[in-house]
Formats: structure tokens, sequence, C-alpha cells
């Protein structure tokens, strides 16, 4: 597997992470290390086995939908960086 | 022996004979505290007035003859990634280090049921992700046993914490053996449930498919009373098994005549430590002697475990980790034009290094283009792994092996090799993958002193038969040694 700069670039994105100069070569050097590691599993046949996303079969768990207290909004709100009333507050959202 | 170096049954019967009160208990702890973690640095929050208002409630139920269980007046440790309500819960993280948990997870509320008495929120890798402690994004914990070492992680401080009477037992968390090898490291006791145990509701999480809550104590005993205590359904964690919770510390009779030991000859390959191996081959053959038969079992696909993990939880904790994004609790970047210049700046540089890693690594195996040949096959490989385990258990009624191919390594020698401290979770990882139960207990010191545990694991919802084999083992092994700190 071939990891190029670009790619890293591409993945940070979706990440949301901010990798620019040294940083973002270490990131590289380090994901292709890794990934080479990875890439041991190539050597074994899985085709015809079925994933395991989940060790324990959970079906659908259910219960009466019965009205019940939940966190009250202040302390829903209590670790926010910033707020107004009952709202979160961000930057703006349309940049230019 | 003081207090603080005495295990949970033994306050606990003198706490009933009224020889001693739960506040004498907990200052004995705090002033051990003060004594020692200049050194170990365990924790990261001190909770002492809280500590203490809970020690004299406890005094005062006694007095009336009242006890809420077994940990009633007892103090622990709790790992930061237990949401406390009113508490700092950082998670060792820069990014929460203003969060203050707004409720109880199951398991804090279930110690508080029982009356325990929380002393500190202790130090771990940041997010749960690393096998020293020295990710944490605040400062790493000394090994008690040679304060130049990690005591393991990612449940570093915990397994320090018991180790060095900092606390009489402690509360971890376990995704790929941050309980285990720590507490193999720290000459403790860790059990890793089987997935489900244990309800994972107010853990902050890492990868939500291996992650299980587990004790961190002095010996097998007290981990089975605390055991007892924190497992069982949870309507809030819909994963958690609606299975019976046996009454663990009455079922360990240490009678293991006729059982079987599996000895999978994959777990005593190049690269275990020849000190390591020969204490975990005595450790085998002192359950031989107590009347288990020795039979050879195969993992042939162990060797897949440690790159299989690299896929799964990195792809769970990019997804859990998305949630960090400075809007709704945590820190964030304060001088940002703009939405998505927030987010990339606060992400940035609130996570640390190893956490970022994770977090591209999991983000690129889920990507487009990638999904199959990362992610899928992994959970095919996941699925290889999970039934050499069930043909195992067909043959042996657990299995034995080392927790960690060597002991604790110094600070800073793998710090900045992050495949090489991958691979220290050689042992532990397979059992995560494969949701089965597990414990190490610690088998012996090396020429330098440092201890090595013996990792027995066992078949999903077995954990009295678990605690029983190593609970045979410890009668046979007899006391181990304080840590000299």
């Amino acid at each position: 597997m071939k990891i190029t700069p670009e790619m890293v670039e591409h993945v940070a994105e979706l990440a949301r992470l901010e990798l620019a100069g040294e940083d973002r070569r270490k990131m590289e050097n380090q994901m292709v290390k890794i990934l080479e590691y990875i890439s041991l599993l190539d050597e074994l046949d899985t085709s015809g086995v079925p994933p395991t996303s989940h060790v324990i079969d959970v079906e659908n768990v259910f219960r009466e939908d019965e009205v019940k207290p939940s966190l009250p909004v202040e302390k829903g709100m209590s670790n926010a960086p910033e707020s107004v009333g009952t709202a979160f507050k961000v930057p703006k959202i349309i940049e230019g | 022996m003081k207090l603080y170096q005495e295990t949970i049954y033994s306050l606990h019967d003198k706490l009933k004979a009224g020889e001693i009160t739960s506040r004498q208990i907990t200052e004995s702890v705090l002033e051990r505290i003060d004594a020692v973690d200049e050194k170990v640095r365990a924790f990261i929050t001190r909770m002492d007035e809280l500590a203490l208002q809970m020690a004299d409630d406890a005094d005062k139920r006694f007095r009336k003859g009242e006890f809420l269980g077994f940990l009633d007046g007892i103090p622990v440790a709790l790992k930061d990634i237990f949401l406390t309500e009113g508490i700092p819960t950082t998670c060792g993280s820069r990014i929460l280090e203003n969060f203050v948990a707004p409720y109880d997870g199951t398991a804090v509320s279930q110690l508080k049921n029982e009356g325990a008495v929380f002393i500190h929120k202790v130090n771990m890798d940041e997010f749960a992700m690393g096998s020293s402690a020295e990710n944490s994004g605040f400062f790493p914990t000394h090994n008690p046993w040679d304060l130049d070492r990690v005591p393991g992680g990612s449940s570093g401080g915990s397994a320090a914490a018991v180790a060095a009477g900092e606390a009489i037992f402690a509360l971890g968390t376990d995704t790929g053996g941050s309980i285990r090898q720590p507490a193999s490291h720290c000459g403790v006791v860790g059990i890793k449930p089987t997935y489900g145990r244990v309800s994972r509701y107010g853990v902050i999480a890492f990868a939500s498919s291996l992650d299980q809550v587990g004790p961190i104590t002095k010996d097998v005993m007290d981990g089975a009373i605390l055991l007892k205590a924190i497992s069982g359904r949870d309507p809030a964690d819909s994963t958690s098994a609606d299975i019976p919770v046996p009454d663990y510390p009455s079922l360990l009779t240490g009678d293991v005549k006729g059982m079987k030991a599996g000895l999978p000859a994959e777990y005593f390959e190049e690269g275990l430590d020849p000190e390591v191996e020969e204490i975990v081959r005595k450790a085998v053959s002192d359950l031989e002697k107590r009347g288990m038969e020795i039979v050879p079992v195969s993992l042939p696909s162990t060797k897949y475990a440690v790159a299989t993990y690299y896929i799964i939880a990195p792809a769970e904790a990019s997804s859990n980790l998305a949630r960090y994004d400075g809007v709704r609790f945590g820190v964030r970047y304060p001088d940002a034009k703009g939405l998505t210049e927030m987010y990339m700046k606060t992400r940035s540089q609130g996570f640390g290094p190893e956490v970022q890693r994770r977090i591209m690594l999991g983000t690129f195996a889920l990507s487009a283009g990638y999904y199959d040949a990362y992610y899928g096959k992994a959970q095919r490989v996941r699925t290889i792994i999970r039934r050499e385990f069930d043909e195992a258990f067909t043959k042996a009624d657990v299995i034995l092996s080392p927790t960690a191919p060597t002991p604790a390594f110094p600070i800073g020698e793998k710090v900045d090799d992050p495949l090489q401290m991958y691979l220290t979770d050689i042992c532990t990882i397979p059992v995560n993958i494969a949701g089965v139960a597990a414990i190490s207990v610690p088998s012996g010191l090396t020429n330098s002193g440092l201890p090595v545990g013996l990792h027995v694991i066992s078949p999903p919802f077995t954990e009295d038969l678990l605690l029983n084999v190593a609970y045979a083992y410890e009668q046979e092994r007899g006391v181990f040694p304080q840590c000299p700190l």
C-alpha cells in the first residue's frame, strides 16, 4: 500500500485534523510503517468467512416507551464552551 | 501491616468487628498518597474532602449496624475515564481538561450504592490509547516497583495506585489489555470480564465493540468481590448481558482437580522474555500440582490479532471521537474565524499525537475505496480468531499464557515507536477480539525485582471458573511480596 502526502492530507481533512509541515511528514511515515505491518493480514484467506462486528449477538433491545426524567437542560449545557440560553453558540458557519 | 496495605475483605472484617473506622482507612490511604505520590504520580484529581465525607457517612451507617456491602467504607481509585457527577473527568486528555461530568456512569453508581469511598481519579493514556500511561495528556505515571519504568497502560494510574497503597482497589477499562498488562507490570490482579458482563454506560468510549470495565485489586478474592458489585444487566447499555451474576466470592474453592488448562504454543514463541517464560511455566506447573491437567491447544491466528486490532479499534475510535468538536463540551480553540477552522484547530491542539494517529488510521480504514480491504478484512479475521478460541475451549476449560511478553519497560523506550508499543499487547489483544474473559495474576519477580503476571483466559460468561483457577494458583503460589516503595 502506497501512502502519498495527498492521501494523508485527504484523511486529515475527513478527520477534521490540521496537520502541517513536520507533523504531517511524521504522521505519513508512521502510517506507512503501521499499514505495512497490517498488510500481514493479506496472507490470510478470508473468502467465505462472515464478518464479526460484535462478539455477542445483539438483537434489537426493546423497552416500554415510558416518559422518565432525563438530564436537566442546565446540566446538559453546563460544559458548553459558549452558549446562549439553551443553545450552543458556534462561530459563523458560512464563511467568506 | 498498615491499613493502606490491606485487602477489601480484611478491612471489611475489621470494620464489621468495630476494630477500625472508614475514616482511619481513608486517612491511612491519604497519608500514603502524601508520602509517595510525588514519585508515582498516579492521580489526576484528588478528592480528599469528598473522600472523608464518604468515609464519615459510612462510619455513621456502621454505628447503626448497617453495611451496604463488602465495599462499604473502602477507598477506591477511579480511572479518569469514568463519568463521576460533579467531578472533573478528563480521560487523560487536554481536550477534556475542563470537563465536569454531569452524571454518574453505571459502574460508579454501583460503587456508590455499595458505599465505596472515592479517593481520586487516576491517570491513564489519553482516551485509553496506549500501553504505558506515557500518552497521558498531563504527565506519565511511574511504576512503584521501579520508578524509572512504566506502570503499563492504559489503566496505569489504577494499577500503580493499588500497588503503591494509594487505594485499596481500583476500577479500570480494558480494550486490548489496558487492565491486565498494567496489572501484570505492577504486581496486582486485573480482570477483563466477558464483553457485556459490565455496563459501559458513563464510560468514555474508545472502541465500543472491545471496551470492557473491570477490577484491579490486590488479590483474586478482592477481584471477585468487586466484579460481583459491578456486573449485570443495565437498561442504559443495550450491549450489557441479561445473564445472572453468580456470587463470585463464595464460589472460590481453590478446587481445580481434573480441570484442563490449555497451553497455546503461539504464546510462547520468539519475542517472549526468557525470565517471563520461566516464571509463567513455573506458574503452570503450580496449577498442575493442584490437579489440573495441562493440554496443548492451538490458536494459529494469534499473530494476526494485533494487526486486526489496529484496524478495528482505530476505526471505532475515529467515529467515537468525532464528538470532540468544541461545540457541546471540552476545550474550544477560541480565535477561529469560522466553524471548520474551529473544529480543525480544537481537535489538532486538544488531542495528543497517539490519539491523532489512531483517528487517522481509523478514518483511513473506513474511507471510500479502502473500507473492504481494511475494515471488512479485519472483521473477517476477527471471526477466524473467535472460532479458534471456541475450538480451543472444546479441549480445555481455560487457557494459560503470559500476560505480557516482557516485564515493565523503561519510561521513554518505546514512546517514539508506535508499532513497538502496539506489539506489547500481543498476549492480551486476542481476548478482546474474541470477547472472552481473562485475568492477570502476579506470578513472580524477575531477577531485577519486576513483577510478571500469569494470564488465564476462559470462555464467555465463565468468570466463576476463571476466578477459581486464579484463586487456586494464588493458594499454591503463596503470599506475593509487597512493592518495596
